[in-house]
């Protein structure tokens, strides 16, 4: 790592689609330099290991496979300047800012003038899921499997279980088709699967039984996994025979960086706190991409950077507006999840989320209601599932406004 | 003498069976001793049964009872370690104890268990009222009541240490059988015979430090058992390390006759631990996680450190005590048959190892007396997995030429991990390798490291972590080297 330089410009941390299209969006702005900085041995992020379409439509008006998109990505980052540096873990955010790394050669420190996070998001494990039963090998997460499969070749298990129905889980379905791995059942705790339709008619096609409602018990093995317990909807445990269990989705934000800085945290979204501009609660810190929150498309994270490089670039122009006052949108009830930005400063400057973006914690349906000082600023009907995007203006926030905001759901009468 | 040398005419001065933490330890003793010993372990790797999940506290036994042995070799265990520790590498963190008291009855009971530690020799105590308590830990629940704080109770790594003691036996020509189980045996002028699932192998003295097996050994070798094994098992949750800035004194509760009760304690690794729960079975093997039981934990965690609600699950274990239906150690020399059981060592083991190995020596040396001890034994280092340690040795990750990072969340090198694939203890299962460099331990449990890691050990362990018979099926577009 001896052209890895002591101070840049503007410091990213992250070689998926979101830091790479920051990244080449801030050479575009004339910003003369610009490092990324990642921890795998190759660039790319996420869709390194995601050999399946759909990638590429919105960014290169291709039909591209996971790898291929992220070659291209670094392609189009490498021809516009922007300097790639792999194998360089960091390991500390400090002020300045300033991130402290490890590399092969050890450690070192890097300044910039502003910092860009984008970590990405990763799948909650069986320990954070409180799963039951014993530790054997073959229970893995579709992110683990993935790399297996498309990366090297691996096989973990033959005739797994996949546990959970998001979009990811149908991608782990795929990853055992491309290597003659044969998933015995699909299950679900919920009552339908939090896919949107039709996917939910995938497994059958399949031929792999798709279980609602049903709990995963209690994982059996030794060396490898024998077997599950699992409990349906009737109350009844029963085992199923298989060799490995497929961990998948629920997503949650690499935030262990931020978790150990002093960067504020967002407890809905996992992810930094931000405003409008994608602007930490340090202004020379800066987030994007699925950092921000569980769980965007590729496309979405990599427009999401090109807009967070723009804002950037404006910032070391000195044509940002101050971080405070703000206006701080906040959450209340158990029916929302999360919403981001979470703080929007006075300004005519364009955003780099124009939208906010809200998720729910389970099937609500009523009204959204937006307030300050107990005045309802807002209202509109809301009816959501989990894991889907909803989106709402940022001019639901009155301009001008400043403290807190309250955003929550009055449920219609079940 | 390398394992593939021995046959049944090899005999050995002391066979030890059993590879947990007290078998580790004895090895070592016997072995800077001058006896020639073999240690035997029927899994792949050793650490398979009680040792395999612990608290990790090195405690000073200053509530175990006064005059016991547990309390004897506790102390005798951990005089050792402190003064061993750092010519083996070892960690050792400084936390101190509190104990805590939550209700009236509970704080009555405070200087009663202040005299018991005075018994044991345990000083330097000190109780405090609630405020005196809060202000050492600014976390703690507005419930506590009151404490007395124990500084020598401490933090280690479960897994360096019984390595620690066992590589250093190693270097000093001890021998080390894996996958090796005692079926069977008999003593017969003043040898025995002990028939493993690798033959048969021969020793002048047999020592059972088979943990939750002790009385099924026995059985075995003697006919016989002095006390039978009641697993107990312990339930744990691992909070992620920004965790552990809530808490630095170690939290105990006032104890129960059975247990010491929920314990909130960072690890050495820089995480923060709640546990273990004390719960009777019969199965010696599966330690078997419940998803109420670890949300009760959680529970319990949340109420002692109210913080606790916002962080994050690393891990979730469980451990298997080997208690047995007496309360104190169960260690038993039979003279007329050169034979040591060290059985019922149920939860201080770890802390009290290096004072029953000693045990041990003195009750072997009644059987055999003419040994010289080494005069300069080698010393081997293991490596180092614990950050901001107080004697500033670094980690792997923060020295040059570590050929990059494997495991993302615990910073584990490459380098780190071949170093330990080529050593005498080289593990030959994931769990063992696990325990050797904490790969995938951390938060994310093998999301990042899986794939790279997979690859890495193909080959190399006896249960791989994936096939790799289609290397084709790769994938075909894949992203250049920068
Ligand atoms: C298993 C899985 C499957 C998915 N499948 C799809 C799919 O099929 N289609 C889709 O559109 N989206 C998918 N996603 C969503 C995915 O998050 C986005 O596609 C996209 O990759 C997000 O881009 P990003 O730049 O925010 O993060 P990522 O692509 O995750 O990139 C983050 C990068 O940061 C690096 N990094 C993290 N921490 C550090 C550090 N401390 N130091 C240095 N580098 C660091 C990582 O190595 C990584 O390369 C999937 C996600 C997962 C986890
Ligand atoms: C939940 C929990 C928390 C604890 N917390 C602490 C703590 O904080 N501090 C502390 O000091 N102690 C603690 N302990 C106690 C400590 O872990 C134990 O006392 C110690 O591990 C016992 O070690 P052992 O060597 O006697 O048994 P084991 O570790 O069970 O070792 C026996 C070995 O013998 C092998 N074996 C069995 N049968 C055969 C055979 N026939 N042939 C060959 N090999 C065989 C097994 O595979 C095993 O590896 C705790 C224990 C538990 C369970």
């Amino acid at each position: 790592m001896t052209d890895l330089p002591l101070h840049a410009d503007v410091v990213i941390v992250g070689a998926g689609p979101a830091g790479l299209a920051a990244a080449t969006e801030l050479r575009a702005r004339g910003i003369a330099s610009v490092v990324v900085l990642d921890r795998e041995p190759q660039a790319g992020g996420i869709p390194r290991h995601c050999n399946h379409f759909p990638y590429g439509l919105r960014e290169f008006r291709q039909l591209l496979r996971g790898p291929a998109y992220a070659a291209h990505l670094v392609e189009t980052a490498k021809a516009a300047g922007v300097q790639i540096h792999t194998e360089v873990t960091v390991t500390r955010l400090l002020e300045g800012p300033a991130l402290q790394l490890t590399t092969p050669g050890g450690i070192r420190e890097i300044s910039a003038r502003h910092v860009l996070l984008c970590t990405g998001v990763r799948e909650t494990s069986r320990a954070a899921r409180l799963i039951g039963g014993v530790k054997p090998g073959g229970v893995v997460s579709t992110g683990a499997l993935q790399g297996m499969v498309y990366l090297d070749g691996l096989r973990p298990f033959r005739c797994p279980v996949v546990l959970g129905t998001e979009l990811v889980s149908f991608s782990a379905l795929m990853t055992c088709r491309h290597m003659g791995i044969r998933p015995v059942a699909m299950i679900e705790p919920a009552g339908r699967t939090t896919a949107r339709w039709p996917t939910g008619l995938f497994p059958r096609i399949q031929g792999i039984p798709l279980m609602l409602n049903t709990e995963l018990l209690a994982i059996e093995g030794r060396d490898q996994v024998t077997g599950i317990m699992v409990r349906s909807a009737d109350g009844k445990t029963r085992r199923i025979e298989t060799d490995g269990v497929i961990v998948s989705g629920h997503f949650r934000p690499e935030a262990s960086l931020l978790r150990t800085s002093h960067l504020r945290v967002d407890q809905g979204s996992g992810g930094a706190e931000i405003d409008q501009f994608g602007r930490c609660s340090d202004p020379g810190y800066f987030a994007a991409g699925n950092l921000l929150r569980p769980v965007e498309t590729a496309g979405w994270s990599w427009k999401e950077g090109r807009a967070v490089g723009r804002a950037m670039a404006r910032s070391l122009a000195g044509q940002l507006p101050p971080p405070e006052p703000a206006a701080v949108v906040k959450p209340s009830g158990d029916a929302l999840k999360l919403i981001v930005p979470q703080r929007i400063v006075p300004s005519d400057t364009d955003p780099a989320l124009p939208r906010f973006q809200l998720r729910v914690n389970r099937a609500v349906k009523g009204r959204l209601l937006v307030s300050a000082k107990g005045a309802v600023l807002f209202s509109t009907a809301i009816n959501a599932l989990p894991e889907r995007r909803i989106t709402l203006p940022l001019t639901i926030i009155p301009a001008g406004a400043s403290g807190p905001i309250d955003i929550n759901v009055k449920e219609d009468p079940a | 003498m390398p394992p593939d040398r021995i046959n049944d005419r090899t005999l050995f001065d002391a066979v030890i069976i059993g590879g947990g933490v007290i078998g580790c330890a004895i090895a070592r003793r016997l072995t800077l001793d001058g006896w020639r010993v073999i240690l035997l372990e029927k899994a792949h790797d050793i650490l398979d049964g009680a040792s395999k999940g612990n608290s990790a506290i090195l405690h000073t036994g200053f509530d175990a009872p006064p005059g016991s042995l547990e309390a004897r070799c506790m102390a005798a265990g951990y005089a050792e370690y402190l003064e061993i520790h750092k010519k083996l590498g070892l960690p050792l963190i400084r936390s101190g104890a509190l104990v805590l008291a939550w209700s009236d009855e509970e704080e009555a009971r405070l200087p009663a268990l202040m005299d018991q530690a005075r018994e044991n020799a345990v000083d330097n105590l000190s109780l405090l009222s609630a405020a005196e308590t809060r202000k050492l830990e600014p976390g703690l629940s507005t419930a506590v009541r009151a404490s007395f704080r124990v500084p020598g109770e401490y933090l280690i790594d479960p897994w360096s240490a019984p390595h620690a003691y066992l590589l250093q036996a190693i270097a000093n020509k001890a021998v080390l059988l894996r996958d090796c189980e005692v079926t069977g045996g008999h003593y017969d002028n003043g040898q025995w015979r002990l028939d493993t699932s690798q033959g048969v192998i021969g020793g002048k003295i047999v020592i059972n430090a088979t943990g939750l097996y002790a009385d099924i050994v026995d059985d075995r070798l003697l006919g016989k058992h002095d006390f039978t094994i009641h697993p107990r098992k312990g339930q744990f949750i691992v909070y992620d390390k920004p965790a552990a800035s809530l808490a630095s004194h170690i939290l105990l509760p006032v104890p129960s006759p059975t247990t010491k009760g929920i314990v909130v304690c960072r690890t050495a690794f820089g995480n923060l631990l709640v546990g273990p729960t004390a719960e009777e079975q019969d199965d010696r093997q599966n330690a078997a996680l419940v998803p109420e039981t670890l949300a009760a934990l959680r529970q319990r965690g949340e109420e002692i450190l109210p913080g606790l609600a916002h962080e994050d699950v690393t891990a979730i274990y469980a451990g298997l005590r080997p208690a047995s239906e007496f309360k104190d150690y169960q260690i038993h020399a039979r003279a007329g048959q050169n034979y040591v059981t060290v059985g019922g060592i149920r939860s201080t083991g770890l802390s009290s190892a290096l004072g029953v190995a000693r045990h041990v020596q003195a009750l072997c040396e009644g059987f055999d007396q003419d040994r010289q001890p080494l005069a300069d034994p080698l010393w081997p280092q293991v490596g180092n997995l614990v950050d901001d340690r107080d004697d500033k040795r670094p980690r792997d990750w923060q020295c040059p030429g570590n050929d990059g990072i494997i495991c993302h969340c615990e910073l584990v090198t490459r380098r780190e991990i071949e170093a330990v694939l080529s050593d005498p203890l080289a593990p030959q299962s994931l769990a063992g390798l696990k325990r050797r460099t904490r790969v995938t331990m951390g938060r994310c449990q093998g999301f990042y490291c899986s794939s790279a890691l997979a690859k890495l050990t193909k080959g190399r362990l006896k249960h791989p972590m994936a096939e790799g018979d289609s290397e084709d099926k790769a994938g075909v577009d894949r992203v250049g080297n920068d």
